[in-house]
Parts: structure tokens; C-alpha cells; sequence
């Protein structure tokens, strides 16, 4: 039997930058303010920092770029790329690291200026895809949404209450990008982009950044804020190119999800917030499906008449989500630390009251990479 | 550069599009486990053997999930993005050519056919012609 890392470590630093308003600043830039922030809440100097967990979409060797930036001398570092799931796959790695004694202080960050800046990707394999142009990212997830909808029924308007959804959280949320009032048929008629995915169906492109610190449990206490710890996780893929995906139906979130709730020794029924990665409105979704907060084929059901948005029976993407809070090229550092102030009660008008267990599923590649974690507070221990 | 070292050994990918630009679509078979593969590779994706034939199909194939990517008519207009479902078994994107993008679903019979997506030789697939080898 291994050693499980179920509670072995917790967050105990977050930082975000803001959403816009940052054009003349580059990737680093702006992942520099997070960082920033993030040493504050935790109270620490940044030559703690032994442990450095990033990727991004425009350059390679993050981690060594990373530790020159901030003058760190880091014992492990991990520059894993899975897409946008990646810093939640990187929380893992950094529990394991941490509870190995590899590291004692991991940082996990990002900074985009998808917005405002050049917006360029490293070099790709040639696939056998290529020549026929799909329009990715989207094209997979809207190739995902019809098949969906042929098996399951799902329709225009259920995939429109997600983005509906989102956004009401959105207008609690004052750093939300978009915050104007939404309704289902103006996201139903929508231009469409690829069909059946119309431009509101789509994440925002924005600047922004996003730093966490975590250490082991042993001395989680020894910080200002109430530590964040991390109960369970899971990492799972099957694929990398759409054409390659068993089952469009079904997404690696399944066994991702069901590992993660195992380590942590809870179920979906004792989750009181969800964080998912909704680059598109089909995401969010498969997501709730292959979690198990309904059943397969069932998620349109789900998430109509309100039951994800504010005042339903499952609060989801409580900042407004990809949709319409925050989408800089990689979004799964903003769905962890969206969590995290759920559970410290720091959320304001959004906050999910008494809030003690929190679910993340990040999502990267084109519904390929899938990372769940489970946080908790310190009483879910 | 590259161009002038003459290939010998052509890796499984250079084959499939050695083959296409003749006209020729051939996807690889496993003498091991029997199963289609495709992308071509190296060992097969099933069972892990390297011993792999090419092999002709049918081409028949059926369309297991599609959609439409909108483009400005003055940049050559709305195409279709497909997925097809080979009667060997592997699954493969390409685009559904006589029919309207919109008009292509789910489970519709298809057949394959080598010709050319914005010049470039490719398998793409044809409803009206369904049960005709193309190639
Ligand atoms: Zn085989």
C-alpha cells in the first residue's frame, strides 16, 4: 500500500491579477504581480520558494525562466504541459514533491497576456488532422456538443443555461470580466463560430495571472490565512487529438474524478462547491457527468432552470468560470483558486456560505488532459 | 536541406502521405492482434507490436460525429469538419464533400475518396457515392 497524500499539504497563498486593463505587459509581467500577491497572503519571502510548478502555451522551460525572474535557486521543479489543466495536474505533483521533502514551499503560477498581447503557441506535432483546418480549439468541443446532443438530446438551450449560469455568478463578482445581464436566447442566437458552438458558447480571451503557494500540512498553521488542504486528486488522459478520443461523450474527468473522491474519501453529494474548467458550455456539462453530480447524458437536465447558478442546488464557477470571468489561453490556476477563497469565506457577495469542501476539474488538450482535486477546510481533515 | 538526403526508410507517416500523393489511401493493420491503426505509427496502439502491413479498405465509413466551421464567404465560406467511423474500426477526421456542411449527420453513410482539401492531397468522403471505391 502506498503512502496516500490525502490532507499531507495545503495552500496557503493565493494571488490573482487583474482580468484587463494590462496591455505593455508581458507573460511574465504579469505572472510576476500574481507571484507577488501570492508571497504576501502567505506571508513568506520569496526565497522561501524552493519548489516551481509551471507551463505555459509561449515558451518552453518555464520552470528555469521562472526561477531566473524571481532570483530562486528551487530544489524541484516540474514544467509538465497538459494543456490548460495543467497547474491542477501540477498541484499534484507539487503534494507529492512536498510530502517527499523534495520541496518545502511550491509555487504554482501563470501569467498571460492572451488579450493584449501576440497570442502565439511553440511548436506543435504535425497531426493527420491539420489539413483539414478544424478551427481548434474549438472545433473538437463543438464536434463533442453534437455528439452529445444526438445521443442525449441535449439542445442549444440547455448548453445556454451554462452560460447563463456563469455569468450571474459573474455579476457577483467584481473582478469578473463580463458582468452585463445574459439571457438564453441571446446566447441561443448568438453568431455561430463552429456549430453548434456560437460566440457566447465560447470562453472570454483575456489577460491574467495566478499564483499559489503550498507546503505539508505539519506546519500549514504557521501561516497567516487559514490554510486550504488538498484532500484528493486524480489525473487521467486518453488521447491528444479529437479524432483519437474513444468516446466524445465521455471525457477522462470520469476516472480522474472517481480517484480523486476515493483519496479523499468523499462522494459528489458531500461537495458544496464546484470549480470546472468551461472553456466551452458543453465542458461544464461532460464534467458534472463524468464527476458523478449526475448521470451520463443527464447534464442538460442538470444545469437548466438554474441548479449551477446562484440560488440552485449546486453552486459551479462561482467567479463567473471561464465564460465570463477570466480565460488567458490556461485557465485551471483560477478554478484552484477560486476554491480555495470559497473555503477561507473570502468571496463576498458569491460566497457559498459555510462552504468546506470544494471539487476542481481542470481540462486541457481538447478534452483530453483531466486533473480533479478536492479541497477541503481544516475540519473535512 | 532536408530535401536532398534521400529517404530509404520512410517513417509510417511519410508512407501514408507517399501513398495519398499517388493516390492511394492506405491505412496499417496489425499481424499480431489483426486491428486497423490509424494515424499510421510505429507499434500498433493496441496491442504494442511493431509488426504492421499496409493494407487497403473499403472506405466505407459512417459519420460518427460533425459540425460546421463558419468562414467569410470572401475566405472561401462555411466548411465541414467531420469525424468518420471506418468499417475497420479506426476513427478519422476529414470533411464531407457533396454534401451542404450543414446538411452532413450523424450516422450518415459515407466513402472515402484521395483528393485534395485546399490543394493539399487528403482522404475526404462522399455521401452520393457510397459503396464506390473512389480510389
Ligand atoms: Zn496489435
Amino acid at each position: 500500500m502506498v503512502a496516500s497524500i490525502r490532507g499531507s499539504s495545503a495552500v496557503v497563498g493565493v494571488g490573482l491579477t487583474n482580468f484587463h486593463g494590462l496591455p505593455g505587459m508581458n507573460h511574465m509581467e504579469i505572472m510576476a504581480q500574481a507571484v507577488e500577491k501570492a508571497i504576501a497572503d502567505a506571508g513568506i519571502h520569496k526565497n522561501e520558494i524552493d519548489g516551481i510548478f509551471s507551463a505555459n502555451f509561449v515558451e518552453l522551460l518555464t520552470p528555469l525562466t521562472i526561477a531566473e525572474y524571481f532570483g530562486l535557486n528551487p530544489t524541484f521543479m516540474d514544467g509538465t504541459n497538459t494543456g490548460g489543466s495543467v497547474f491542477v495536474n501540477s498541484m499534484q505533483s507539487a503534494a507529492a514533491a512536498l510530502h517527499l521533502g523534495l520541496c518545502n514551499v511550491a509555487l504554482i503560477c501563470y501569467g498571460s497576456n492572451s488579450a493584449t498581447g501576440k497570442f502565439t503557441h511553440p511548436p506543435a506535432m504535425r497531426t493527420v488532422e491539420d489539413v483539414y483546418k478544424p478551427r481548434n480549439p474549438i472545433s473538437p468541443y463543438a464536434l463533442a456538443a453534437n455528439r452529445h446532443m444526438h445521443e442525449f438530446g441535449t439542445t442549444k438551450e440547455q448548453l445556454a443555461e451554462v452560460a447563463v449560469s456563469a455569468r450571474q455568478w459573474a455579476q457577483l463578482n467584481p473582478a469578473a470580466t463580463m458582468r452585463d445581464p445574459l439571457t438564453i436566447e441571446e446566447v441561443v442566437n448568438a453568431r455561430m463560430i463552429v456549430d453548434p458552438l456560437g460566440l457566447l458558447d465560447c470562453c472570454l480571451v483575456s489577460d491574467g495571472g495566478a499564483a499559489m503557494i503550498m507546503v505539508r500540512s505539519d506546519r500549514a498553521k504557521d501561516f497567516p490565512k487559514p490554510p486550504v488542504y488538498m484532500l484528493g486528486v486524480g489525473s487521467r488522459t486518453d488521447h491528444n487529438i479529437i479524432s483519437a478520443m474513444p468516446d466524445l461523450t465521455v471525457t477522462p474527468a470520469r476516472e480522474a474524478a472517481a480517484a480523486a473522491f476515493a483519496m479523499a474519501g468523499v462522494t459528489p453529494a458531500d461537495i458544496d462547491v464546484v470549480e470546472l474548467y468551461d472553456a466551452f458550455t458543453i465542458n461544464t456539462i461532460l464534467f458534472l457527468e463524468d464527476m458523478g453530480f449526475c448521470d451520463k447524458g443527464e447534464g442538460g437536465n442538470f444545469v437548466s432552470n438554474g441548479n449551477i447558478a446562484p440560488g440552485g442546488s449546486l453552486p459551479v464557477n462561482t467567479n463567473g468560470g471561464g465564460l465570463s470571468c477570466v480565460h488567458p489561453g490556461m485557465y485551471g490556476m483560477f478554478l484552484m483558486i477560486e476554491a480555495v477563497q470559497q473555503l477561507r469565506g473570502e468571496c463576498g457577495d458569491r460566497q457559498v456560505k459555510g462552504a468546506k469542501l470544494a471539487a476542481c476539474n481542470g481540462n486541457g488538450g481538447f478534452l483530453a488532459s483531466q486533473v480533479t482535486a478536492i479541497f477541503g477546510t481544516e475540519e473535512t481533515l | 536541406m532536408n530535401k536532398e538526403i534521400p529517404v530509404e526508410n520512410p517513417g509510417p507517416l511519410q508512407t501514408f502521405e507517399d501513398n495519398l500523393a499517388k493516390g492511394e489511401f492506405k491505412i496499417q493493420q496489425c499481424k499480431e492482434c489483426g486491428q486497423h491503426v490509424f494515424y499510421p505509427r510505429q507499434l500498433c496502439n493496441h496491442c504494442g507490436s511493431s509488426s504492421l502491413k499496409w493494407v487497403e479498405i473499403s472506405g466505407r465509413g459512417t459519420v460518427y460525429s460533425t459540425s460546421v466551421v463558419r468562414r467569410k464567404p470572401e475566405r472561401g465560406g462555411d466548411y465541414n469538419i467531420s469525424l468518420i467511423d471506418l468499417e475497420e474500426g479506426p476513427r478519422m477526421m476529414s470533411r464531407v464533400m457533396d454534401v451542404e456542411p450543414t446538411e452532413v449527420t450523424i450516422g450518415m453513410q459515407v466513402s472515402a475518396h484521395v483528393g485534395l482539401v485546399e490543394e493539399k492531397p487528403a482522404v475526404v468522403f462522399y455521401n452520393k457515392e457510397q459503396g464506390d471505391k473512389e480510389w
